[in-house]
């Protein structure tokens, strides 16, 4: 295939015959219809358009954190919801598409659930004045864009307190999706709520990807990445890495003693996840479904937010999990820690 | 003059056309199946495909996110039409784009120098990073498969290393990027309506010819395909098949390096962690669709953007997300086997035709013909 070892008469023609088709495609390309695909859209509003970061819906974790907000939504406010994915190394143009095709088909408001699209719903908001558009873990730099953003360090620094309550031996560690600075958050929070309740644990901290925004869709990276954790004495485990997590923790469910610290939903509670259930610990929760349900309800309230929204322990915007039970004799440890994180007294790191 | 007509003669032409038809047609028949199989209806898909594809802001869409594969193919080409497969492309372009866009972001000249020291630095780089899979085969005899995985590996570690505050990156958000190229070292826009057309698309048609002379026009591009074919026959006729490989990594490297800056020069003007990653593996795709050709190639990396601009809208309009990559897959395959088909057919043919041709003259020993005859085709 690499060479071939057809005739030269034939080369020469299959050659003219591409030439003549370039020139052809070309000639189509340059007379083509000047109409564009932004002109031929509806105005009605038809819903909530709801883009997801890779993962989708189902991924048991941060996504689906927010697509319990829509569903709230369609229950309680009547109102419909189109939903995208994301797909794994898409690039900015792609972004940008997909929230236009939701913006001009009518949508509103138009979610981009995930850092990822920060830039591109900042970008297409600017076209689309009339429309409100929101984007989770990101800062808003536009009149109609909505930016959510919560204090994963905070609720990471719990968990933290938690794991360090419940370790027998002494060592606990983080699996982390991507090295950037979202996610780098969680392990600031968690190691700082390891060292505050017990300086000589010691926390292993590794991350899926550098840079790569697979690592929030691979659990099998983070299976493998569990066991060696596992294998070294680690015994509580914290991963914040989307749908990864799933991995992770089905790895640690099969090591008895072991915990797992799940993220973004209370993953206890998770259907998918209902098999491994009683390994999971508790979880930190960060309610995108909360600051997704109020976006949508403000639009339908005609009073559509603006601005930068932060969700902080204060305002319960993130959370810890006690499903399971499994951290009812260290409540007042958590409350402890709680208060102390609302009254301002510790300060939580927010880089490692 | 007779050259000429043997050109146009109709079996040539039948020949030329009966690969593409039957990859074209396989295709669609697969792609309708499977879109079948999740109980959806291909045909309204193809038509939705083919409308939302032809309207004016799909196309610039398309021309621009092709100006990146089109560059990966070709640079991916240089190397299997010697032989060699450079899986690298992706980490090649990924370091050359983050080191121009180092580079670029600290120097503030005029324009005239920028766009060059940038575009410069990024071609430098990628061919370093593929010489090294180059120099270790032929010193090592390490095959450049290994070594360009290896490397891409490599490259992605290094650039997360480098890519952080202290570094060489800044904090924006929750993002890190190179520091902002200055508006000098920006490319120019074509002003095509709506929106406008990347002026890298220039960097690709260049890069097109010269693919096609220096390879099909040049001495050096003869010895390259002549070591491609067999090396010991190159080696044999006086070319130095060591010299070829690490030259032909470095030209391959240098224009792998370029696949990053439609994106950095047109687009983002930083490297950061979210700049393109994948092109150069979507590149060998392309090269195998266009079959290595300056101008197959073009129109593989426009139907690939076709088929992703279009594919977002199938996903609005309730297909799967991925029929798109199924289609993709399908089209690559049924390319490469139908080309395959079509070329033992002809050979057979050819074989056959000598065959008779050569018992038409030995016609009075009819038995020493037969054996003739099988030797030919054996």
């Amino acid at each position: 295939m690499l060479h071939d070892s057809k005739g030269t008469l034939l080369r020469r023609v299959t050659k003219l015959a591409a030439a003549v088709t370039a020139t052809a495609a070309l000639a189509l390309t340059a007379t083509a219809c000047g109409e564009s695909s932004t002109e031929s859209g509806g105005k009605k509003n038809k819903g909530v358009g709801l883009a997801f970061d890779v993962g989708g819906r189902d991924d048991h974790s941060f996504n689906e954190a927010a697509a319990r907000g829509t569903d709230k939504a369609e229950k309680e406010l009547g109102v419909k919801t189109k939903e995208m994915t994301a797909g794994n190394n898409e690039t900015e143009e792609t972004r940008e598409q997909r929230l236009t095709s939701l913006a001009k088909a009518g949508y509103n408001p138009v979610i981009g659930v995930g850092f990822n699209y920060g830039k591109s719903v900042n970008k297409v908001a600017k076209d689309f004045p009339d429309t409100t558009f929101g984007v989770v873990d990101e800062q808003s730099h536009a009149k109609n864009v909505v930016g959510m953003t919560f204090a994963e360090n905070e609720a990471s620094y719990l968990v933290g307190v938690a794991a360090a309550k419940k370790t027998k031996t002494d060592k606990v560690s983080f699996i982390g999706g991507v090295d950037n600075a979202l996610i780098q958050k969680f392990e600031a929070g968690y190691v700082k709520g390891v060292k505050d309740t017990d300086p000589k644990i010691k926390v292993e901290v590794d991350y899926l990807y550098k840079e790569s925004d697979k690592g929030f869709n691979d659990p099998a990276r983070a299976k493998s990445m569990a066991k060696g954790m596992l294998s070294r004495g680690n015994d509580v485990i914290y991963t914040a890495a989307g749908q990864s997590g799933a991995g992770s923790i089905e790895e640690i469910s099969k090591k008895k003693g072991a915990w797992a610290i799940g993220v973004d939903s209370d993953q206890y509670r998770q259907k998918g996840l209902g098999k491994y259930k009683d390994a999971i610990l508790t979880s930190s929760v960060k309610n995108v479904d909360v600051a997704v349900f109020e976006l949508i309800k403000s639009v339908k309230d005609g009073k559509p937010l603006t601005g930068n929204q932060t969700f902080s322990l204060k305002e319960k915007g993130v959370s810890v999990a006690t499903s399971g039970g499994f951290i009812d004799d260290i409540k007042d440890d958590i409350d402890k820690a709680t208060e102390k994180i609302t009254s301002g007294e510790v300060k939580v790191p927010t880089r490692p | 003059m007779s050259r000429l007509k043997d050109k146009f003669s109709a079996q040539a032409v039948l020949q030329a056309l009966a690969a593409p038809a039957l990859a074209l047609l396989a295709a669609f028949a697969l792609s309708s199946a499977v879109i079948m199989a999740t109980g959806k209806d291909p045909f309204h898909a193809f038509y939705v495909m083919v409308d939302f594809g032809f309207k004016s802001d799909s196309q610039v869409w398309i021309i621009n996110k092709a100006i990146p594969y089109y560059l990966s193919a070709a640079a991916v080409a240089i190397g299997f039409r010697m032989n060699l497969f450079n899986i690298g492309v992706d980490g090649q372009y990924r370091v050359a784009a983050f080191f121009a866009a180092v580079v670029g972001g600290a120097l503030a000249l005029p324009g005239v120098l920028q766009i060059p020291v940038i575009i410069i630095t990024a071609m430098a780089v990628g061919a370093l990073w593929a010489g090294i899979a180059g120099v270790l085969k032929t010193t090592r005899g390490v095959s450049e498969v290994i070594t360009t995985i290896m490397l891409n590996s490599i490259a992605g570690s290094l650039i997360g290393y480098f890519l952080s505050e202290n570094k060489l990156g800044v904090k924006d958000g929750n993002l890190f990027h190179t520091p902002t190229i200055p508006d000098s070292g920006r490319f120019f826009l074509l002003p095509t309506s709506p929106d406008p057309i990347y002026g890298t698309v220039i960097i690709a048609a260049v890069i097109g010819l010269a693919y096609w002379f220096v390879l099909g026009r040049t001495r050096f591009g003869f010895d390259l395909r002549a070591v491609g074919r067999s090396e010991s026959a190159a080696s044999a006729s006086g070319v130095s098949v060591r010299r070829m490989v690490v030259t032909s990594m470095l030209l391959s490297g240098a224009v792998a390096g370029l696949v990053g800056m439609p994106t950095l020069l047109n687009k983002s003007f930083s490297y950061g962690t979210d700049f393109p990653t994948g092109v150069g593996f979507t590149g060998i795709a392309i090269a195998l669709l266009g079959r290595n050709h300056p101008i197959g190639m073009a129109l593989a990396a426009l139907l690939w953007g076709f088929l992703e601009r279009t594919g977002i809208q199938l996903e609005f309009e309730g297909y799967e997300q991925e029929i798109v990559g199924v289609m993709q897959g399908v089209i690559v395959l049924c390319v490469v086997i139908a080309y395959e088909i079509v070329r033992r057919v002809v050979l057979r043919r050819q074989q056959s035709a000598v065959g008779a041709e050569l018992s038409a003259q030995n016609a009075p020993s009819t038995e020493s013909t037969q054996a003739e005859k099988a030797g030919t085709t054996a």
